[in-house]
């Protein structure tokens, strides 16, 4: 099965209303230019759950979300995120607020058909006061109470990998995974943007299958793009880029999201590209030190 | 034999008290969020506790401390084994990690705020980070605290705005567990080291730090500190640690961890 799509095409099944999972980790791998693709499209209403940083932002200040479920929203190097920061602070969107174990648990009860997984997470704490809807449940084992963190399914998820064959077989070849292989499993429909389609015998070194990290089958669509991450990282490619995210952070106080995406977003990827000085420039920035 | 320094900052005695806080953990994933944390953590694993386990900040847990900040081009660092964050999760979950970290507010409980402050929960007036993993950490493990500019504002009146991490409040306690499930260690700030070991888990005053008074203490906090008859002052550091620690922190960060980076020892 050819699973290759254009990241327009990809991103127009996207309905409104839909839930929305997106992988990677605050500035790390994020899809982002399949985010940037719902920026240039019509779809709203949207119910987001991620690991947040900009994807979060972008989505936020553009109108976009409805929902959006989260245990936080950061650059990291800068640790709070402007445009989520004045959609919460302007009581915009709906907020489902969960512990990032919590998270973890929700899009495996979705991956495995469960409704809920019990764990003693959140307990005594206000994401279970703030979330009428996440249950405290009995045991049928012993005499204490635990919280039933409800399953995460999602319509549809967005995650950048390495590399791809044509077929939706993902490698991930950067220090972590994240919880990327979650998001694809808790989806019905799982759409991939690779920074570099590969031919299916690059996966016959098992050192690269050990890098694939779920199968072909909860992968729905590949979109090529070199360089979607950016302005994220795609460890050991590229490293998230600062100067962008500092420009990026100060045009919420000047210009607003607007300014942002007039400068920047263009009318497809490549015009993108070229706004942020191109795909050898993206390629050379360098990974950060921890 | 190490001898007493004379000669060190503030933030130099934090990381010497805070490392103290994983002393006697034995075999646990330290985890120091922010340059004095993790120092104390990686100063802890160096010397009275090499059998802490430490991550590179990243994906790999390591058998040696990384320094912190930009490394030679030839650094190895010592990984032992892959430790991405799906897998801090396992880590977490079976109990067996103590984390020091920094929130925003800490109250009369020990209950800390990460996430938002005032207004209302649907429309804070300040929104920060979220929850993070506060719920989790503070259920499943041991937890201690840096607080780099003691104040009133973070030892705050009330309970906090938003309660990322449980503490030992009754009134939020789940049912069949107990009080001393909660398992909050030390607390390190640039005046003193308390814990929650008073009456009743009352936060209690442990050492003053050189020059502090009782009294500074108290008037940064809003709340009582109960005060043991005998209060030390919190003990200097060695040469030896002083040594190590400049080897862990070579770009000198933690000269910008407290403000205008003050001496050890108050003129």
């Amino acid at each position: 099965m050819d699973k290759r799509l254009s990241a327009r095409d990809a991103v127009a099944q996207i309905e409104d209303g839909m839930t929305v999972g997106i992988g990677g980790w605050g500035p790390r791998r994020k899809p982002m230019a399949l985010v940037r693709e719902i920026l240039r499209s019509d779809v709203k209403d949207l119910t987001v759950v991620a690991y947040g940083g900009a994807d979060v932002g972008m989505l936020c200040a553009a109108g976009k979300v409805k929902k959006l479920v989260f245990a936080f929203v950061s650059l990291d190097f800068i640790p709070l995120e402007p445009y989520f920061r004045q959609a919460r602070q302007s009581g915009s969107i709906e907020v489902m607020e969960v512990d990032e174990g919590m998270m973890l648990l929700g899009l495996r009860a979705a991956a495995w058909g469960l409704p809920f997984i019990p764990t003693a997470v959140g307990l005594g704490t206000d994401v279970i006061n703030q979330n009428p809807d996440i249950k405290l449940i009995d045991s049928p084992y012993d005499d204490k109470e635990w919280v039933a963190m409800p399953a995460l399914t999602l319509d549809v998820s967005l995650i950048h990998v390495d590399r791809a064959d044509f077929r939706g077989v993902c490698q991930i070849a950067g220090p972590d995974h994240y919880l990327d292989d979650w998001f694809a499993r808790a989806a019905k429909n799982t759409i991939v943007s690779c920074d570099e389609l590969v031919d299916t015998s690059f996966f016959a070194d098992p050192a690269r299958a050990r890098e694939v990290f779920w199968e072909r089958a909860a992968t729905s669509a590949i979109v090529e793009i070199p360089g979607g991450a950016h302005p994220t990282s795609c460890n050991p490619l590229y490293g998230f880029d600062v100067a962008h995210f500092k420009a990026y952070n100060a045009s919420a106080k000047d210009g607003g999201i607007a300014g942002y995406l007039e400068k920047y977003l263009g009318a497809d990827e490549a015009e993108y590209q070229r706004n942020v000085g191109g795909l050898d420039a993206i390629r050379a920035i360098a990974l950060p030190t921890y | 034999m190490s001898t007493v320094a004379t000669d060190y900052t503030l933030a130099e005695l934090c990381i010497v008290a805070a490392a103290e806080a994983f002393r006697h953990d034995g075999e646990v994933l330290a985890t120091g969020i922010g340059v004095i944390p993790r120092l104390a953590a990686s100063l802890a694993m160096k010397t009275f506790n090499p059998d802490l386990m430490m991550t590179d900040s990243e994906a790999f847990l390591l058998s040696e401390p990384n320094p912190i900040g930009k490394r030679p081009a030839d650094f190895q660092q010592a990984n032992e084994t892959w430790m991405g964050f799906s897998r801090i999760f396992d880590n977490v979950w079976s109990g067996k990690r103590h984390a020091m970290l920094g929130p925003t507010q800490i109250d009369r409980f020990g209950q800390t705020n990460t996430s938002a402050l005032g207004g209302t929960y649907q429309q804070p007036k300040v929104m920060m980070l979220g929850a993070r993993g506060f719920p989790g950490n503070s259920i499943c493990h041991a937890n201690s605290f840096f607080v780099p500019g003691h104040n009133t504002r973070i030892f705050m009146d009330g309970e906090c705005d938003f309660v990322s991490s449980i503490g030992y409040n009754p009134a939020r306690l789940p049912r069949g567990r107990s009080l001393d499930d909660v398992d909050i260690r030390r607390v390190v700030t640039n005046l003193c080291v308390m814990d929650f070991g008073g009456p009743e888990h009352q936060i209690r005053l442990l050492s003053l730090h050189p020059g502090v008074t009782l009294e500074e203490v108290q008037e940064n906090t809003a709340y009582p500190i109960a005060v043991p008859a005998d209060v030390p002052t919190t003990p200097a550091p060695t040469d030896e640690q002083l040594a190590i620690i400049a080897g862990l922190d070579p770009h000198n960060q933690r000269a910008a961890q407290i403000a205008d980076n003050p001496p050890g020892i108050r003129a």
